[in-house]
């Protein structure tokens, strides 16, 4: 499934919290991310993508979770809470909307704490307001985005054309393709997020009921080590305590005045905010192995997706391979920062590049084009939405279609 | 934090801003009994304010500032607005996150710091406008008073849209004509202090700026039955003597005429059972503290 991450020599900068060692209440003890994630042994687990979420948060160290019901992502958020009566975090409520869940994340960042939430689709699209303001505020809360459809008539099937709003947010957005992803994702996201130089919100992102709703296998290490705690005084901006000087020390560049000081003000904080989405590469490629997978871009036929779409893209080349059609693959697991020069570099030998999608706007495919020379090699497709599934006969009957091969037309085939 | 927090290293002393130096070597952080009397005496928590000559808001923001009992350890969450406008100079920490949504913020605010510091009494404090509190924020308001969170509301209730150039509000008077309100505001000003006390809240006030003596008397009520009970509301009536049309020198006329009798603002107050004898208890005590503060060394 996953492609193994080579350890060889690659590290994540250790962590020297005082409490590196130590226990917690529960009997965990707070562990090296290199230690944790590359020289723990793990054990295979059965679990859906809502269980592995409450084991990544059993080991994240989190201090506070604010949960609100929203299909597909309440059983996750339910979890968390039986979590927290379990003792394993701090406080754990349940807001009044997505968008007061969001701002009373904010809160318990502000204050520094170490703050985890879930939300989907519609809800995604209440709590907007709030995602610029976190990245804005340099708050490393983790989200997690399970995403499912947003346009009338209602749907609550996956479609991740939410994912396309949240891009410009200024978050670091990461987007699972597995089980095993979204557990690794939530923690790897807590320690990268939180770096000094990075320190900015994270939405990981899955395709709802995909990922959320099936069982799938899961390496985890055991649940008696967790991540160090966030240490708020690393900060980049002052945590909001009352234990360091007060002085005109509102966090956001808050600047009302119609002079050239105030612009400028703003669009450096602005620049900055997308030079430390930059500057997380460096902690991201140590930690996932890079920003992409690639498997055989020698070939002249790639598919570039994320999320799901990249599971249907596997299914669909081992059938175009019985074929004769050899295609590689490009998989896509940070779309912010996006892997630009990863994705030039893996698409310079292609001629046809698909990008299959959830969703109908195509994002992933604009992304693509936008950065790539000779864009017209782009096939922005085949895309579903509003929950469709994506079988991987259509994106073999697509690239075939491309190549002039013949295709059995969709009416026909079974018949 | 008291002021160990504030000094300044020996080798940077003379290059810190004289304001800076003024704070560490004359503001009132920890002192005991501190309240609207240190103003212009020691340095205010204050330093300027960017407000219209003459704006209540600015003597309601010093009153507030000066009566804090604990401001070494306040956290103040603010809104967009007016008051947004002020919240850079304050020297407590603060947060202006989005437009509405303050309880929400200090909601969070209030629980992490409880879970950082499980031991330090931290009072959070909302300070917001009405078209904050009670329009675009009500429904974060009341929820965050029925889920009984353990802070102090404080409405600067200026009766309308003040920064975005006096458009109708929800505690605007009925019948006053305004930006979107062409033809005067159509419905009753929201009686915001009465679903105070019904949707949860230990302790309620709702008063004018104009005498020094009652804000800080209403806002350490506030903060201390919020630290035992749970969620306190203070509206204070900051009229923008610029939208209704009045002088740089008329604001505190204006709040004077609203509290006399019959007027919108006559002072009241709501309590349960329990913080009134809570409240006659702290009275008692520090009324005998100060006696013995009075009475003569005997050496």
């Amino acid at each position: 499934m996953n492609k193994k991450a080579a350890v060889g020599n690659k590290r994540i900068i250790a962590s020297t919290h005082v409490k590196l060692g130590q226990k917690n209440k529960k009997g965990q003890t707070y562990t090296d991310p290199n230690r944790f994630f590359f020289e723990t042994p793990g054990t295979a687990n059965f679990l859906t993508g809502s269980e592995v979420i409450r084991e990544a948060i059993k080991r994240a160290s989190i201090d506070m979770s604010v949960a609100y019901p929203i299909t597909p992502q309440s059983e996750a958020a339910a979890l968390i809470g039986e979590l927290y009566a379990e003792g394993y975090m701090g406080d754990y409520f349940r807001g009044e909307s997505e968008f007061a869940v969001m701002s009373q994340c904010a809160g318990a960042a502000f204050g520094g704490a170490r703050v985890f939430t879930t939300t989907a689709g519609p809800g995604t699209m209440r709590a907007f307001e709030n995602f610029p303001m976190w990245a804005g505020a340099r708050l490393p809360i983790q989200v997690c985005v399970t995403c499912r459809g947003i346009n009338s008539p209602l749907s609550i099937q996956p479609d991740t054309l939410e994912l396309y709003f949240l891009l410009e947010t200024g978050m670091l957005i990461w987007h699972a393709e597995t089980a095993q992803d979204l557990f690794d994702f939530i923690l790897k996201g807590f320690v990268v997020a939180e770096q000094p130089d990075v320190h900015l919100p994270i939405a990981v992102c899955c395709d709802g009921f995909f990922v959320t709703h099936t069982k799938d296998t899961v390496m985890l290490p055991p649940d008696d080590v967790c991540l160090p705690p966030y240490d708020p005084y690393k900060s980049p901006v002052v945590c909001m305590d009352m234990e360091c000087p007060p002085v005109r020390t509102m966090r956001d560049p808050f600047v009302m005045k119609s002079n050239y000081i105030s612009y400028a003000a703003h669009a450096t904080w602005q620049q900055e905010m997308r030079a430390a989405c930059d500057r997380s590469r460096k902690h991201t490629i140590s930690l996932l192995d890079g920003l992409i997978d690639a498997e055989n871009t020698d070939r002249e036929i790639l598919i570039v997706a994320s999320g799901t779409a990249v599971s249907q893209g596997r299914e669909a080349i081992r059938l175009l391979e019985q074929e004769g059609v050899k295609v590689g693959l490009v998989k896509i697991k940070s779309l912010r920062p996006f892997p630009t020069q990863e994705v030039r570099e893996a698409t310079k030998n292609a001629k046809h590049i698909f990008v299959p999608e959830f969703n109908m706007a195509g994002w992933l495919a604009r992304e693509v084009q936008a950065v790539i020379p000779d864009n017209h090699r782009v096939v922005a497709g085949p895309r579903v939405g509003g929950g469709m599934t994506l079988p991987s006969e259509v994106i073999v009957e697509e690239i075939k279609k491309r190549l002039g091969m013949k295709v059995a037309t969709l009416a026909s085939r079974g018949s | 934090m008291s002021k160990e927090k504030i000094q300044i290293c020996e080798d940077l002393y003379d290059i810190m801003p004289p304001e800076y130096q003024d704070m560490v070597e004359n503001a009132t952080y920890g002192k005991e009994g501190r309240g609207w009397k240190d103003i212009g005496e020691s340095k205010e928590l204050i330093e300027q304010h960017s407000l219209c000559a003459g704006c209540p808001e600015a003597i309601a923001f010093r009153y507030v500032l000066a009566s804090l009992p604990n401001p070494e350890n306040t956290v103040m969450v603010g809104s967009t607005g007016c008051t947004s406008l002020v919240f850079p100079h304050v020297a407590v920490h603060n947060i202006h996150s989005l437009f509405g949504n303050q309880n929400a913020v200090a909601s969070g605010l209030a629980r992490a710091l409880k879970v950082r510091f499980p031991d330090v009494q931290k009072d959070v404090v909302v300070l917001a406008g009405d078209g904050a509190t009670v329009d675009i924020g009500l429904d974060m308001t009341m929820q965050s008073w029925f889920r009984g969170e353990k802070f102090t509301t404080i409405c600067f209730d200026n009766e309308l849209y003040a920064n975005t150039g006096g458009q109708e509000s929800g505690l605007m008077q009925k019948g006053f004509v305004a930006k979107m309100a062409p033809v005067g505001k159509l419905f009753d000003k929201v009686r915001l202090p009465e679903i105070a006390r019904e949707a949860g809240c230990h302790y309620v006030a709702c008063l004018t700026v104009s005498k020094p003596q009652r804000v800080e008397k209403a806002l350490r009520n506030a903060i201390f039955v919020a630290r035992e009970f749970g969620p306190t509301y203070i509206q204070l009536y900051t009229p923008c003597i610029l939208e209704i049309g009045k002088q740089s020198m008329e604001g505190l006329d204006e709040m004077k005429s609203a509290e006399t009798v019959g007027g919108r603002f006559v002072f009241k107050e709501y309590m349960t059972d329990a913080v009134k004898d809570f409240l006659a208890d702290l009275e008692a005590k520090e009324k005998a503290q100060k006696k013995t503060a009075k009475k003569p060394v005997t050496a």
